[in-house]
């Protein structure tokens, strides 16, 4: 689904990404993990279009995408949770999943918006809500919610659980259980490395720009070595 | 008491066209980050071609269509040929990019018309009076509110009810999580300059309804009214441009009509700018604050 060869980032002079190549193949959930400043979030980004690489190449599919501008990425069926979610605090939840359904067909739409209130029955109560106004789990799961209006290919989530409490935390791996059982494909970056290696299929290891493992997600989350770097990040 | 809404009218009447050009101001603030000094380059454009057309005997529906057609075409024109280009640019080129199309507006009507005033005849009825209740309204006064009340009651439409409405707003609010959900840059940043250029276009009709005639500089009194309305409002904020608008108005009816008789117009304009220093010094964020912080 997603092949990522020798990318390379740069902001201005700092290089974040020091050619990084990884996977992830139809149906699989990958955790990608790593320090602070790892460059995890540089990777989200630039696969999903909003950072240019300097060199190396995003296959999506099997069709080149480097270098695409993020909405036409959308349509070729890639969709980004950010980091800090970025939901639209001013609009409602529901204008917030009109604007993420903006690449559908108005039938598409509708029906992603029911699907959208049955999977997400909190959404559902606070519907003409201004998402400003949501609990931080309620904006995550907005955050994905939009996500999934365009019926991702590939989802990518950038730090899903960040800042949520430890209840909210479980919702969200409950969420990521039942989107796997979807069939959907993933690239999860999280800080709560263990949980994520031991939901996924694969992982990778990020630290300063460079990947320094990678394997099958239980595999990785029982090696300590690896964690022993990672202050407060072992959950 | 007759006075006061007198005043009142008059004030609204003067405050719907700055709400109108404020708005835009702030659209185009809300997805750029520019304030647009070329915008009330906007009215200048719609007046030079009801000039053209109304030499031609052409009658005032078919001008104030044509007013705001051109506006709207000129600002889809200007954002195509020149923001485009240095969208990604600084915050202070882009301003200067806007500074230089203001300039390049002015020297090109001197140069194509002439840069003296070129006047043509407005219709007949747009000093009317209407007496009620022994108040005198200006026909003008009333129609320019009830048209601003129309715009911005489908401009509330648009921008709550359309995809296009809800994307500019997404976009003003976080330009790249909106691309991340597939809005277009070029689509959506075009649809703003094309939405802008229709509210600068219906303020242009009800200005040069008022005083039908063209010249180079016709749109620099207004932008300077305009962009202070955007601010008091809170720069980005659309319901912040309207209120700023009105507010502007009404304060400069209410200091001419109370300070002594005489007072030139530049001297009324100097308490409105002492006033909204001290709105500033007070409120520095504006009226209303534009939502930034984060949630986590």
């Amino acid at each position: 689904m997603l092949q990522v060869e020798g990318l390379t980032t740069r902001y201005g002079a700092i290089t974040a990404l020091h050619g990084v190549s990884l996977r992830v193949d139809d149906g699989e959930v990958v955790a990608l993990v790593g320090p602070n400043g790892a460059g995890k979030t540089t990777l989200l980004n630039t696969v999903a279009g909003l950072l240019r690489p300097a060199t190396g190449t995003i296959r999506l599919a099997g069709a080149d995408v480097t270098g695409r501008d993020p909405a036409s990425l959308v349509k070729s069926g890639l969709a980004l949770v950010p980091e800090r979610r970025r939901i639209f605090r001013d609009l409602t939840v529901e204008e917030n999943l009109k604007l993420a359904g903006i690449t559908a067909s108005a039938g598409q739409r509708r029906t992603r918006l029911a699907e959208a209130k049955a999977l997400f029955p909190v959404l559902d109560t606070k519907w003409h809500t201004a998402a400003g106004y949501l609990s931080g789990g309620e904006a995550q799961q907005l955050a994905v919610a939009r996500a999934l209006m365009s019926d991702p290919r590939l989802l990518l989530l950038d730090e899903p659980t960040l800042g949520l409490a430890p209840r909210l935390v479980d919702v969200i791996f409950e969420l990521l259980a039942t989107l796997r059982s979807q069939g959907r494909t993933i690239l999860v970056v999280e800080q709560n490395a263990r949980r994520a290696l031991e939901l996924a299929d694969r992982g990778y290891v990020l630290r300063t720009g460079h990947l320094v493992a990678d394997g099958p997600g239980g595999e990785l989350a029982a090696r300590a070595d690896l964690f022993a770097a990672f202050v407060g990040l072992g959950g | 008491m007759t006075t006061l809404l007198q005043n009142i009218v008059d004030g609204l009447g003067r405050g719907s066209t700055y709400a109108l050009l404020a708005l835009g101001i702030s659209l185009i603030f809300g997805v750029m980050h520019l304030v647009n000094f070329a915008h009330a380059e906007l009215i200048t454009v719609g007046a030079y071609v009801a000039y053209g057309l109304a030499r031609a005997d052409v009658n005032w529906w078919v001008l104030a269509v044509a007013i705001v057609a051109s506006a709207v075409a000129a600002s889809v024109l200007v954002e195509r040929l020149a923001f485009r280009w240095v969208r990604n640019a600084n915050p202070f080129t882009m301003l200067l990019t806007s500074f230089a199309i203001e300039r390049l507006s002015h020297a090109l009507w001197q140069v194509l018309v002439s840069p003296k005033k070129q006047s043509f005849r407005g219709p007949s009825w747009a000093f009317n009076t209407w007496t009620a209740a022994g108040v005198r309204f200006e026909l003008m006064d009333l129609l320019t509110i009830a048209v601003t009340v129309a715009v911005l009651a489908l401009t509330a439409l648009v921008f709550t009810r359309t995809l296009f409405g809800i994307a500019v707003r997404g976009a003003a609010e976080d330009f790249d999580a909106a691309r991340l959900m597939g809005v277009r840059a070029n689509r959506v940043i075009s649809g703003a300059f094309a939405y802008a250029g229709f509210l600068a276009g219906v303020a242009a009709v009800m200005i040069l309804l008022r005083s039908p005639t063209a010249e180079p500089t016709l749109g620099a009194d207004w932008l300077l009214k305009a962009v202070v309305a955007a601010v008091i409002g809170g720069l980005g904020s659309f319901s912040g441009a309207v209120i700023g608008g009105l507010a502007l108005g009404l304060a400069e009816v209410f200091f001419r009509s109370y300070l002594p008789a005489g007072t030139p117009e530049r001297l009324t304009d100097a308490f409105v700018f002492a006033l909204i220093a001290v709105l500033f010094i007070v409120r520095p964020q504006g009226l209303f604050k534009v939502s930034t912080a984060e949630r986590v």
